[in-house]
């Protein structure tokens, strides 16, 4: 039992009750209007539901039990969180008050000639996020990062189906590869083929060279790469890929690292995608909303999703239309709008050198943590970073302490871990991702506790590995969680003994 | 002046760039090629916060909202429907999604500071289950018509050699069209279905049916589900949440997995986004299901606790063997639709729909009795019904807008989402038809201007 357990025992185990283990009969939280037109008569018994089981709370209640929970959480807001791969970077506090504004909030999907101001908003993003990647034409539909890729390679697929080259069955996917891209080849019917990389941490090219021919339909790329680093031969990667008649794919999970810097477009790719949620400050909001839009160059441009939106001639406005050969829907209307206001907002006010200001800081202070941490973890890739730095903890685990508990400890010296065992092929895997809005004294404090929990690995390896201890919960029993899963609430008299 | 999000001084830079041992910043981008570095970005020029919000608050007011006190001038009064509905978010829900430990948090890879994220999740499948009637549920989907793709292609993998998807004529035609792009993929056949005879067979992996359908009426959910498990298909419906309050859940007619559209619970129509998918299933299919699943367990001082579990599924792990390739997804807005349902609770949502449904009612009746309108559907509908017009719905809708009323979806045959000959039975549609929608936001004074206007 914690301390805190022990002074107060009703608050032993706050984990343990639900807003439904909070109801009582006869409480709301929320008074609603009464009902100013003759009642119709129902429809017949059958259709008409007998039970809803749902929470009774008072509004305090109902404040007081949320607001307790968020308090079980890190966020940006509160803590360091250099999750790799993540950009966990401030989120704009003025963004919050432009979402909700009337005519932004209040539109419905339907509107059209009275959606004028958010028509022209995705217009506008459309152009910028073009500008940004070097692409000529934008769709802003996918929902998030996963869904733009899926998007891409259904374009790609169509693609290939348009110009009679339905035989290319394969798409080729480096071994540093987020899981999304594998996951979306095969969504998208495609055999997975994995392209290893050098020591050196960039793309293997005879390994490349042997898997393309005319039965790849794409390469799908990140870059940098998940390993931080900013391959120098992609242009000779592009136009291997365009050689053997496929399409080279963006993965823009890393665009931060880019802005003003390089434009993908520039360097031969023919299809990306970005997350609006992480290069451009939206917040993650516990796992979404995200917003995914694909970027590609003209010859796709007839793919792209249903909707995008186009500036009709003299006084027609704006409209919502579909491209030529369009793939179709991806989501229900026409995106995470919502996502795109704080994305428009966040580049309006950057500009140009804002945007390339990000990327240079981003940058440098990946390179500062690497710079720091140097000694006391080993580097696989010892040469400059990008925007984020993979370190292994495979000295720390030969002496007993896994990267898991490493990991662990940090949120003991509060803060957030960063990602862990990815990309694969890191041994112990520590992929840390620091994002321009940190300052510097936030890194030095940060890097002082990961050179002190390296003592501890040597001195007392037993306080890392069971860490946490100043965290809500002690470690969490994952594999009974999942050998005998509990997923929703039950009243006690349907809970099993 | 210096950028307020970065805290970086010129100071600053130099002594990391010292440590570092470069001699600029431009030195950390030397990997990359020089013919394509730093290239001219033209973009509008850098606003100040007064400057942006005065900008941007211009261009919202370029577009007219639903508004909450439509009556007093505050916005337009909303009869449009069509997928996503105008309801009243109680203020609960924004205070606490603007938390900045729910807010600016991501995916619960670390549980032990993440329990806010991972406990709020087990509440919202908590709550699915019960709305929907459903055994479990996952953590949320992008959207009702991304989660119903992922359902198609989720019934394919359970049905295993099956390569059609039958769909009900009446559901949402974007539903519909979601569907087909993520079939593409899989190969997958869609065949839409006509409601009184559908043919479902042995190929047929799933029938999906909407409840209520697209156009708002109820469809025989009992029989339909009948047919489809008659061909050994799945049974997926498309629930909508609110009327879920005063109809019989896709549990107890029969369903195997039920999605639907939880915009109108408590999030905001924001011109169509971000929205969120519902997403249940039967018990025994719970690891072919797609998406985050929270799980409650125990940490190592017997205290509960929540977890990501039954990861296996998920891309993460299982690479081009996943279960679907969803990472990020609508946790936040996920949220705002658990605050929502604890907010309104038993009661609450009960009556919610019930304003619905007899506002609905009031005002199709009045509507029914001008000259020149009609009913042209037969059966019950909940809040949504379609009227036959005697002028072309563009100008109705525009003189309508003139009172500060947003009319309904044109659903006039040969538009998109059409009334066609011999759906729901019917023989001759109207040349001109709307689909209106009412929910609790209308008040009787606003249904009576609406019906005022049509009549004018």
């Amino acid at each position: 039992m914690s301390e805190q357990a022990k002074v107060n025992p009703t608050n032993a185990d706050p984990g343990a009750t639900l807003s439904f283990d909070l109801s009582r009969p006869g409480r709301i939280a929320c008074a609603l209007p009464e009902l100013d037109v003759p009642a119709a008569p129902l429809p017949p018994e059958p259709l008409v539901r007998r039970e809803l089981r749902l929470p009774e709370l008072s509004q305090p209640d109902l404040v007081r039990y949320f607001t307790r929970l968020s308090q079980r959480n890190y966020g940006v807001d509160t803590t360091f969180y250099p999750l790799g791969s993540c950009t966990m970077k401030y989120n704009p506090r003025v963004h919050e008050e432009i979402v909700r504004l009337p005519g932004f909030a209040g539109v419905h999907p339907h509107q059209r000639e009275t959606a004028q101001g958010a028509l022209a908003l995705m217009f506008d993003l459309q152009r910028f996020l073009a500008e940004i990647t070097g692409m000529d034409a934008v769709s802003l539909a996918p929902a998030a990062g996963a869904h733009g890729e899926l998007t891409g390679i259904l374009m790609a697929r169509a693609y290939h189906q348009h110009w009679g080259d339905s035989q290319r069955q394969r798409v080729l996917v480096p071994d540093t590869a987020h899981g999304t891209n594998p996951a979306t080849a095969a969504m998208c019917g495609y055999e997975v083929v994995s392209v290893a990389s050098c020591t050196d941490g960039n793309m293997d090219l005879d390994a490349l060279a042997a898997a393309l021919d005319d039965s790849v339909a794409a390469l799908m790329l990140t870059m940098p790469n998940t390993l931080g680093l900013f391959d120098p031969q992609i242009p000779r990667i592009a136009e291997m890929v365009h050689r053997a008649g496929a399409l080279l794919y963006g993965d823009g999970a890393n665009l931060n690292a880019l802005l003003g810097r390089v434009k993908l477009g520039d360097l031969g790719f023919d299809v990306v995608h970005m997350n609006l949620h992480k290069t451009f400050s939206t917040p993650h909001g516990g796992g979404g909303p995200g917003s995914g839009p694909i970027a590609v160059k003209e010859a796709l441009a007839p793919f792209l999703p249903t909707p995008i939106v186009r500036r009709e001639a003299g006084e027609g406005g704006y409209v919502l239309a579909a491209p030529e050969r369009s793939i179709g829907r991806v989501g229900l209307f026409h995106g995470n709008f919502g996502v795109m206001v704080r994305a428009y907002a966040y580049i309006r006010t950057l500009g140009a050198d804002g945007l390339r200001e990000v990327s240079d800081n981003a940058v440098l202070n990946a390179n500062y943590v690497r710079a720091r941490l140097r000694d006391a973890y080993r580097l696989p890739y010892d040469r400059r970073c990008m925007h984020e730095v993979v370190f292994s903890g495979s000295s720390q685990k030969a002496k007993g302490v896994k990267t898991l508990d490493i990991a662990k400890r940090l949120i003991d010296y509060g803060f957030h871990p960063p990602t862990i065992y990815f990309p694969l092929m890191v041994d112990e895997a520590m992929l840390i991702e620091p994002t321009e809005t940190e300052s510097k004294e936030t890194l030095d404090a940060f890097c002082d506790a990961m050179l002190a929990i390296a003592r501890e690995v040597e001195e007392e390896p037993e306080v890392v590995r069971s860490a946490p201890q100043r965290a809500p919960v002690r470690r969490l029993d994952e594999a009974t969680a999942a050998r005998q899963p509990v997923l929703r609430w039950r009243p006690a008299e349907e809970r099993k003994p | 002046m210096p950028n307020p999000y970065i805290a970086n001084t010129e100071a600053d830079q130099r002594a990391m760039l010292k440590a570092v041992g470069a001699r600029s910043l431009d030195d950390l981008f030397a990997d990359i090629p020089k013919a394509q570095r730093d290239p001219p970005l033209n973009l509008p020029p850098p606003l100040s916060e007064p400057e942006l919000l005065t900008e941007l608050s211009s261009l919202a007011a370029r577009s007219q909202a639903a508004g909450l006190m439509a009556s007093a001038g505050g916005g337009l009064a909303c009869f449009l429907g069509g997928g996503a509905y105008h309801h009243f978010i109680p203020s609960v829900v924004g205070q606490i999604l603007s938390r900045g430990e729910f807010l600016t948090s991501y995916t619960p890879y670390q549980p032990e500071v993440s329990q806010g994220t991972l406990q709020t999740a087990f509440e919202f499948q908590s709550l699915v289950c019960e709305l929907m009637g459903m055994e479990v549920a996952n953590a949320g989907m992008y959207d009702g018509a991304s989660a119903l793709a992922e359902a198609c292609l989720m019934a394919a993998a359970i049905t295993g050699r099956r390569h059609r998807v039958a769909v009900l004529e009446t559901v949402h035609p974007h539903y519909e069209a979601v569907v087909r792009t993520y079939a593409a993929g899989r190969g997958l056949a869609v065949e839409q279905v006509a409601a009184e005879r559908p043919r479902v067979t042995e190929e047929h992996a799933c029938l999906v049916v909407q409840q209520p359908d697209f156009f708002g009426y109820l469809e025989d959910v009992e029989a339909l589900g009948q047919a489809a498990h008659a061909a050994g298909a799945l049974y997926v419906a498309v629930a909508e949440p609110v009327s879920s309050g005063l109809l019989r859940p896709p549990g107890e007619y029969g369903a195997d997995i039920a999605v639907g559209e939880g915009q109108p619970l408590g999030i905001p129509l924001s011109f169509g986004g971000p929205y969120l998918g519902l997403f249940a299933c039967r018990q025994e299919y719970v690891r072919q299901m797609p998406g985050r699943i929270v799980g409650r367990t125990r940490d190592a001082e017997g205290r509960t606790g929540y977890v990501l579990t039954l990861q296996t599924r998920e891309q993460h792990i299982r690479r081009e063997r996943a279960t679907s390739n969803i990472c990020t997804s609508e946790q936040l807005v996920a949220l705002a639709a658990t605050v929502y349902l604890c907010a309104m609770g038993k009661q609450g949502l009960r009556r919610v729909a019930e304003l619905c449904y007899h506002k609905a009612h009031y005002a199709a009746e009045r509507i029914a009795g001008l000259p020149g309108y009609s009913l042209p559907l037969e059966g019950h509908f909940f809040n949504e019904f379609v009227v036959g017009c005697p002028r072309p719905v563009a100008e109705l809708n525009q003189a309508l807008l003139e009172e500060g009323i947003l009319g309904g979806l044109d659903i006039s045959p040969g538009t998109g989402a059409g009334l066609r000959p011999g759906l729901r039975g019917l023989r001759e549609p109207p040349e001109h038809a709307m689909l209106l929608c009412v929910t609790e936001m209308n008040t009787r004074e606003e249904i009576d201007r609406l019906v005022e206007g049509l009549a004018s």
